[in-house]
């Protein structure tokens, strides 16, 4: 569609009552770009050597620089640029010389009344994030800016129109951020939450943030349009701001296809405006219209000179940055051995746990056990279960008393229920599981002990044994848990399951 | 709001100064009475020299400069704000230094005026505007912080063109500062306050803001020496922002020995300042006595044709007096010059309009209350800032709006570049250039208060050097027909000061007595007030 349309097409409602939210509209295709502002770990803020931390008293990491007082000068801290390098690496981007500008306008939370980040020569362009369904999406910039103080508007509306007064706190200005825009290469809600959930992942294992989105150290706004499919135009867009988690970017992102493709196929125009999401109405409602968008007269910083990011500067700022979580994905999937990572596909269980333990940061942990002979599935589970439950623990976890758990309940000599009992008294205290085991006077039933309670439990249940052997092969498991009950768990959960097989299939060879 | 009582004061009323300027009552009145002292302690130098050895405390000399502006300045209105207190407790300071047998260094109790747009711990720093008002900063410019570490003797704060922005002074929220010389004259802006202070003998040294010609061309008119730096010599960090890319602080003096000692003090690398260039400050006063032979000297005929016939006759003398020291001097053409002035009030309102933003009324300085904070913002503004200011804003903002970006703001940057390239070729033909400081000798108060376009030309001279970034020294030269001290400009490449500094000082020896500048009249005068100085 076009964005020159009748405005008497145009003046109806925004707010049309959308579709379903989340379900693909046949016929329509999403166009999505995410720009998500990450605010960088560094000693102290962009521009002036007060502490960058989040949750001081207001007003106490302040100086006259970032507070904008007449005569005070930025001085780049080349912390933030080293950062903003290391991000451009983790995204592939190209490092390069870059300029800061002025974005001019007012507001009372920024004390110069513009604010000091880069424009048409930001320091990383042309990247891309593969995503773990396979899926990449290009980054247009990533580039070096200057966060802004935090308003607070007292008063019934909570918005700085018709607040009774308003509090600021200038601890936030002048923290340091890398402002990150995707290509338009996003096309739903469940996407987009797949794409800013590896990003963080990405970001934090660059060192360059602690990726907390509810301290706002990672904030996302969504560009959203949609258009017919076949279509090369892109349709008119909207921004979305307020998404302050994972959650909330996918619905409102979900929420906001379907209201322009309802207000579009009720014969509406998509208006291009800036909306805010409303995490309690779940909804997006207009925050101001293009023809009040502000006129940012960006100019270049006369007060900071060009960053020339020499290949030695990068080369040092890079050092000690480990691989990125698609790579370390990769390398688990690889320990898991041939078999498996054919089973490892996007989507399975076992790719959920691969996930799951790069995102932990236990990958390391799966992979030196692996090394030292532990089962590597069995590893991997664990980690991505028990481990993953009590992440404090891990440190009280060596890789040595971990591969021997593991092996431990490999050979069977520790059940599944008992290895998990020992894995997380290893995890609350520490410990050997050897020793755990034997103090818990956990062991394993001999087989010969085994297959006479098992027998037992059979007998003591004929209609269900009888059900059993009629091909009800979901009532195994019934059987599995009172061989379970009998001998408190020390069971060998798979040797149960192969005993009642082979009794099965005897008194099948056998009739009546 | 921001917690901090430095920079929150009150707004109270103007600050301590001289009296609004009743221009009717001014017209008739001329020169002020000559006033020196003993010649011998009219020069920084001097006065520093005396102090270090004991034949006069540093506590008499400020006490001397003290009673002069009670003197006088109530007819001159140099400053907006006399530190007495602050400055007799420097000078106790000093004296007892010099006592234990210290040598705090090479401004040891010499007194001096700071423009006020250079922030100072607890004193008032106002830019001459009603927005900035009873603002004390909570921290020194390091420019401050050196002439103290110097042993300067700060005496006050002087009155400005609102924000820097303005040639006369007259845009001052406080009143104009009248010509010393001439009381129906300008003294020249925007550093006007500090030319009219050390030529009224206030104090024997001052700094300014040179952004179009802010240092020279006040100094040109009041008859004393100006200097701006190559830009990144001098820190900025303290100097309240006119226009960023432009802005350099620069000593004025009685004469170019002074000068190059307030200059080689405030000069060389400052980390709180990233355009700071990453060098030590060069000697300079070293260099003073070098002579000019064989120094090769470009005369801008661009710039002299730009000039009154009287004040161009000065410049070609001042040639001729190059040449009689052994220079060669010839005529040189660059015609990029005369897009200066446009590309100037492009850029620097551009910046400034930028700069001027944080004047809102949200942290410090004059609130307006109204029902929002746009409303306040708009009132405060409103209310806050001069004509002339609310003009370049307005200027500034337009050039760099969009759909207006590239045809201005774009283009004007694109002329710099040229005009630097310009002056570069140039240089490689010569080793300085010389040119008129001011168009004209001092012009009468009000006459081009309502024309600003005539006023923007004052600095048609001058801009130039700021444009590319270079030195440039203004020296008095005789007077033109009027009686007035006319300055002789010496420019010089990028880092050149020493050369130009070697250069000015032959064109300073060689300039004609005229009983008009106050450092000649200082010269003749008898001996007979040095006991006043000396009690
Ligand atoms: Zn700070």
């Amino acid at each position: 569609m076009s964005v020159g349309q009748t405005s008497s097409k145009a003046s109806k409602s925004q707010d049309a009552s959308p579709r379903q939210p989340g379900v693909p509209v046949s016929g329509w295709e999403a166009v999505i770009g995410l720009e998500v502002h990450c605010e960088l770990l560094t000693e102290t803020k962009l521009f002036c050597g007060c502490r960058n931390r989040f949750g001081d008293e207001p007003n106490t990491s302040v100086c006259p620089v970032c507070l904008g007082l007449p005569g005070s000068l930025p001085v780049l801290n080349s912390r933030a640029v080293e950062l903003a390098m290391r991000i451009g690496t983790a995204l592939q981007c190209e490092i390069r010389p870059s300029v800061f500008h002025r974005k001019n306008y007012f507001y009372p939370d920024m004390p110069k009344d513009y604010q000091i980040s880069q424009y048409d020569e930001p320091i990383n362009v042309n990247g891309r994030l593969d995503l773990p369904d396979g899926t990449s999406v290009g980054i247009t910039r990533a580039h070096l800016e200057e966060d802004t103080g935090k308003t607070t508007h007292v008063g019934e509306s909570g918005r700085i129109s018709g607040a009774e007064y308003s509090l600021v706190d200038y601890n936030r200005a002048g923290v340091p951020l890398v402002e990150i825009v995707s290509e338009p290469d996003i096309r739903s809600g469940q996407q987009a939450r797949m794409y800013v959930s590896e990003l963080r992942a990405v970001l934090v294992a660059s060192g360059a943030t602690d990726g907390r989105m509810e301290e706002g150290s990672l904030r996302v706004d969504a560009n959203v349009s949609v258009r017919r499919s076949g279509v090369q135009d892109l349709g008119t867009r909207c921004e979305v701001k307020n998404l302050n988690s994972l959650r909330s970017l996918a619905k409102a992102v979900d929420f906001e296809i379907a209201r322009q493709v309802a207000l579009i196929e009720s014969g509406g125009v998509v208006a291009q405006e800036t909306r805010h999401w409303n995490e309690s109405a779940s909804k997006t409602m207009p925050l101001r219209s293009k023809e009040e968008a502000f006129d940012y007269r960006y100019f270049p910083e006369p007060d900071l000179v060009p960053i020339i990011p020499g290949d030695q500067w990068q080369a040092e700022a890079i050092a000690g940055m480990g691989p990125m979580p698609a790579r370390r994905r990769e390398r688990l999937v690889d320990a898991l051995g041939e078999e498996a990572a054919g089973a490892a596909g996007f989507g399975s269980g076992l790719h959920d746990q691969v996930v799951t333990v790069v995102e932990l940061g236990l990958d390391a942990l799966v992979l030196d056990a692996v090394q030292l002979g532990a089962d590597p599935r069995l590893t991997l589970s664990r980690a991505a279960n028990e481990v993953a439950a009590n992440l404090e623990g891990v440190a009280r976890l060596s890789v040595d008393s971990f591969e021997r758990l593991i092996s431990l309940e490999a050979k069977g000599k520790l059940s599944a229920t008992q290895a998990k009992a020992v894995l997380s008294e290893m995890l609350a205290k520490g410990g050997d599981p050897t020793d755990i085991a034997k103090a818990r006077g956990f062991e394993v039933l001999a087989s010969s002990e085994l297959a006479g309670v098992v027998a037992g439990v059979v007998n003591s249940r004929p209609k269900e044994w009888s059900r059993f052997v009629d091909g009800d092969e979901k009532i195994v498991q019934f059987f599995v848990g009172q061989v379970m009950k009998e001998t408190r768990g020390k069971a060998d959960g798979k040797a149960v399951l192969a005993e009642l097989n082979r009794l099965r299939d005897s008194s099948k060879a056998s009739p009546d | 709001m921001t917690g901090s009582g430095d920079t929150s004061e009150g707004t109270s009323a103007r600050p301590a100064g001289g009296p609004e300027v009743d221009r009717a009552r001014t017209q008739a009145t001329s020169a002020i009475p000559p006033f020196y002292s003993a010649p011998r302690l009219s020069t920084a130098q001097e006065i520093s020299a005396a102090v270090i050895s004991g034949e006069i405390s540093a506590r008499q000399v400020a006490e001397a400069h003290l009673e002069r502006i009670a003197e006088v300045d109530g007819d001159v209105h140099a400053f907006n704000e006399v530190t007495a207190r602050e400055a007799l407790d420097a000078a106790d300071e000093l004296d007892r230094r010099v006592a234990l047998g210290e040598n705090p260094g090479p401004l040891t109790g010499v007194p001096i005026a700071l423009k006020d747009n250079l922030c100072t711990r607890k004193i008032a720093t106002t830019c001459s505007s009603r927005i900035l008002a009873g603002w004390r900063p909570p921290y020194d410019a390091t420019v401050v912080r050196r002439v103290r570490e110097a042993g300067a003797v700060i005496i006050g704060k002087t009155n400005m063109d609102e924000f820097a922005m303005g040639s006369s002074t007259e845009s001052s929220a406080f009143g104009a500062t009248l010509n010393p010389l001439d009381r129906s004259r300008v003294p020249g802006g925007s550093s006007g306050g500090s030319a009219a202070a050390v030529a009224a003998g206030f104090a024997p040294v001052a700094l300014g803001s040179d952004t179009g010609g802010s240092v020279r061309q006040p100094a040109a008119m009041c008859g004393v020496v100006g200097v701006k730096p190559t830009y990144g010599m001098v820190s900025r960090f303290g100097l309240i922002a006119f226009a960023s890319s432009f802005d350099q602080v620069g000593p004025i003096a009685r004469s170019v020995k002074d000068a190059a000692i307030l200059y080689e003090v405030i000069a060389g690398h400052d980390e709180a300042d990233s355009t700071s260039l990453d060098r030590i400050a060069p000697s300079v006063v070293s260099r003073l006595d070098d002579g000019s032979d064989k120094i090769r000297v470009g005369v801008v005929s661009e710039l002299v044709s730009a000039a009154s016939p009287d004040v161009a006759s000065r410049v070609h003398e001042a040639a001729e007096v190059l040449a009689s020291a052994g220079s060669m001097v010839d005529e040189i053409s660059i015609p990029m010059c005369v897009y200066s002035l446009s590309a100037y009030y492009l850029l620097a309102p551009a910046e400034a309009s930028s700069n001027l933003s944080r004047y809102d009324g949200v942290r410090y300085g004059l609130r307006v209350d109204a029902p929002s904070v746009e409303l306040m913002n708009i009132a405060t503004r409103s209310e806050g800032f001069g004509a002339e200011v609310k003009r370049r804003i307005m200027l500034g903002t337009y050039a760099l709006s969009a759909g207006y970006y590239e045809a201005y703001y774009a283009r004007a940057q694109r002329v710099r570049t040229l005009i630097l390239q310009a002056f570069e070729a140039a240089y490689e033909h010569f080793d300085v250039l010389l040119a008129p400081t001011s168009p004209t000798t001092a012009f009468a108060i009000g006459s081009k208060v309502d024309d600003p376009l005539a006023m923007y030309m004052s600095d048609a001279c001058t801009i130039p050097s700021n444009l590319a970034g270079h030195p440039a020294a203004s020296v008095p030269f005789g007077t033109g027909d009027d009686g007035l001290p006319v300055g002789v400009q010496v420019l010089a490449p990028a880092l050149a000061e020493p050369l130009m500094f070697q250069v000015a000082a032959v064109v300073e020896h060689g300039a004609p007595h005229s009983g008009a500048t106050v450092s000649s009249q200082g010269t003749e005068q008898a001996s007979g007030m040095k006991s006043q100085v000396l009690r």
